[in-house]
């Protein structure tokens, strides 16, 4: 099975990450090979079942809304690549 | 000393035979000298190592000390240590320090316990062989040109190695009981929810786990008393007493039915591995135990299943890796995308950027019902097949890995044949259920796990079996050559 290009592109782009040609046919191949292995998974009878969203069918516990953390910006942000004025700093997202 | 069990050196620091600093100074002066060559860790925290080691000194004198206190242990480098660096194996994390301790690492610390470094292991816990590492492969002691097993590969070849006496690792299909069989050592996963993933950097959030390593289960128990806790933190922590882990090691196994899936003893698996682990069935019968065949009918669609919800869930954790609030960055970037795509491409190795898109494919638009969806319906088949066999059964066993260690690039160019190292592991992670392995045999050398799986929250009874499995053999007790014992 082999994925096409625009496909591993498209990927590339909702994944955020910049893919040379070189690489994109290597990992075409890689990643057909591996969606061979997963469509076995088309020949289960699964009819009748939901999806297994938690092994002891626990739910989500909620808690008061109500504040309990303290800000940690000074420590978050001492190991931040790029900060000014207690703003992480980006490259101009709007001209 | 380093041939020292964690009880050993216990009872050694109680009746003063030696103290903390004297272990610790011990285990640190090994890693220096062994470690070049096992490459079995990223950081070493000499000067806090020895800090801690003080500090415990004197709660041991004052005789208040808990149980942990002054025992040194490594914690895969996947959990957040404040002020020390967690790297995950990635060159993405190689400049994170964090401003936190995992809930684990905290556990630990108010016991006393004394942290020597960080493990090595496959980059954000994705591998079967630590050869994915940005810090390089680590070497299985027993046989330096083969696999310790991953992703926690550096946990076990260090513990393998008598580098430290017990280590934190981490488990998603199968990545502390593999490296555990490969590495002769013993090693269990928690049922989902045991363990708190607070702290814990995520790969995929459904199947994670954190558990211990250590050479014995009498070990293994003494760390996970520490390990779990019910945690506000983690919402998917379960709010459920720990049990005293340690108070029913020494139950006997009269009448215990084992479960010996048939499934998990077929083609593929080494004939040398499968004698080693039904010798071993046999001493559990000579113990009065009852063998009971079962059938697990939906394994092999667990290879599968694993590799779409995995993939998945790992490219929705991993993309908050992009450049603007810590981790690695790209030179330069000319905008915002070319920031988050060179940051990415230059931050991730290749097994990674190859999960992600797997994992962005199956959850695209178009693909969701037919991938994940259906993933997620197959394992409720793994976890129905599982609630049927423990009606009949109380815990089930098999071999925790097909073979023994193989060589290094061995499985390099084919991913999907070490996806298939999962194969036995996969589904205790899919279903959430616990899982242990500790060694059994020898082939050609090399150690072989015998691997245990029990019903939720079964952790005590699993470590019973394996405890009394260690009393009537000494599997447990041998060591590689060349570690200088």
């Amino acid at each position: 099975m082999s994925i096409e290009k625009k496909t591993i592109e498209n990927l590339a782009t909702l994944a955020r990450l910049s893919i040379d040609d070189e690489r994109a046919e290597e990992i075409s191949k890689r990643l057909g090979s591996v969606l061979e292995l997963v469509d076995q998974l088309q020949a289960a009878d699964t009819s009748g079942l939901s999806d297994m969203h938690h092994p002891l069918k626990e739910t989500q516990r909620l808690r008061e809304d109500c504040v309990t953390e303290t800000s940690q910006k000074e420590a978050f942000q001492a190991i931040a690549p790029d900060v000014e004025n207690g703003l992480y700093l980006v490259p101009k997202v709007i001209d | 000393m380093h041939n020292l069990t964690i009880t050993e050196l216990i009872n050694g620091l109680k009746k003063r035979v030696f103290s903390s600093t004297e272990i610790t100074q011990h285990f640190l002066s090994r890693i220096k000298t062994l470690d070049p060559l096992y490459n079995s860790l990223i950081s070493v925290t000499e000067a806090q190592a020895l800090k801690s080691a003080q500090t415990a000194d004197t709660q041991l004198a004052q005789g208040n000390a808990s149980e942990l206190c002054g025992i040194p242990l490594v914690h895969k480098d996947i959990f957040c240590t404040q002020g020390v660096r967690t790297s995950c194996g990635s060159k993405m994390l190689d400049n994170f320090v964090p401003p936190y301790n995992a809930t684990v690492v905290e556990n630990f610390r108010n016991s006393g316990a004394v942290m020597l470094g960080k493990t090595n292991m496959d980059e954000f816990a994705m591998g079967s062989s630590n050869e994915t590492s940005f810090y390089g492969a680590v070497k299985n002691p027993w046989a330096i040109d083969s696999v310790p097993g991953g992703s926690s590969g550096g946990s076990a070849a260090a513990i393998a190695a008598r580098l430290t006496p017990g280590a934190t690792a981490t488990d998603t299909g199968g990545s502390i009981r593999q490296p555990a069989a490969l590495c002769g050592i013993t090693g269990l996963k928690p049922t989902y929810g045991r363990v708190s993933r607070w702290g814990m950097i995520a790969f995929a959030s459904s199947l994670d786990q954190g558990g211990p390593m250590a050479r014995t289960a009498e070990d293994c128990a003494l760390l996970l008393n520490c390990m779990a806790s019910y945690d506000e933190k983690d919402s998917t922590c379960i709010d459920r007493p720990v049990p005293n882990y340690s108070a029913s090691l020494g139950d006997s196994v009269k009448g215990l039915r084992i479960g010996i899936p048939k499934e998990y003893f077929s083609e593929g698996l080494n004939p040398g591995t499968e004698k080693a682990v039904r010798d071993s069935l046999t001493e559990y019968e000579k113990l009065g135990a009852e063998l009971v065949e079962i059938s697990l009918p939906n394994t092999a669609l667990s290879v599968p299943a694993y590799y779409v919800i995995a993939p998945a869930e790992a490219s929705a954790n991993l993309s908050r890796f992009d450049g603007v609030r810590y981790g690695h960055r790209c030179e330069n970037p000319k905008d915002l995308e070319d920031l988050y795509r060179r940051t990415r491409a230059e931050g991730f190795g290749d097994e990674v950027q190859r999960r992600i898109l797997i994992g962005t494919y199956c959850l695209s638009a178009g693909y969701y019902d037919a991938y994940y969806g259906k993933a997620q319906q197959v394992r409720e088949l793994i976890r129905q097949d599982f609630n049927q066999a423990f009606e009949k059964v109380d815990l089930i066993m098999g071999p925790t890995c097909p073979s023994p260690a193989f060589k290094f690039g061995a499985k390099g160019n084919d991913p999907v044949a070490m996806y298939l190292e999962d194969i036995y592991t996969i589904s205790t992670n899919l279903a959430g259920l616990p899982g242990m392995s500790l060694p059994c045999g020898l082939v050609d050398n090399k150690p072989v796990g015998l691997q245990i799986i029990g019903n939720y929250f079964d952790e005590a009874r699993m470590l019973n079996a394996a405890h009394q499995f260690q009393q009537a053999t000494d599997w447990h007790q041998l060591a590689p050559a060349g570690i200088q014992l």
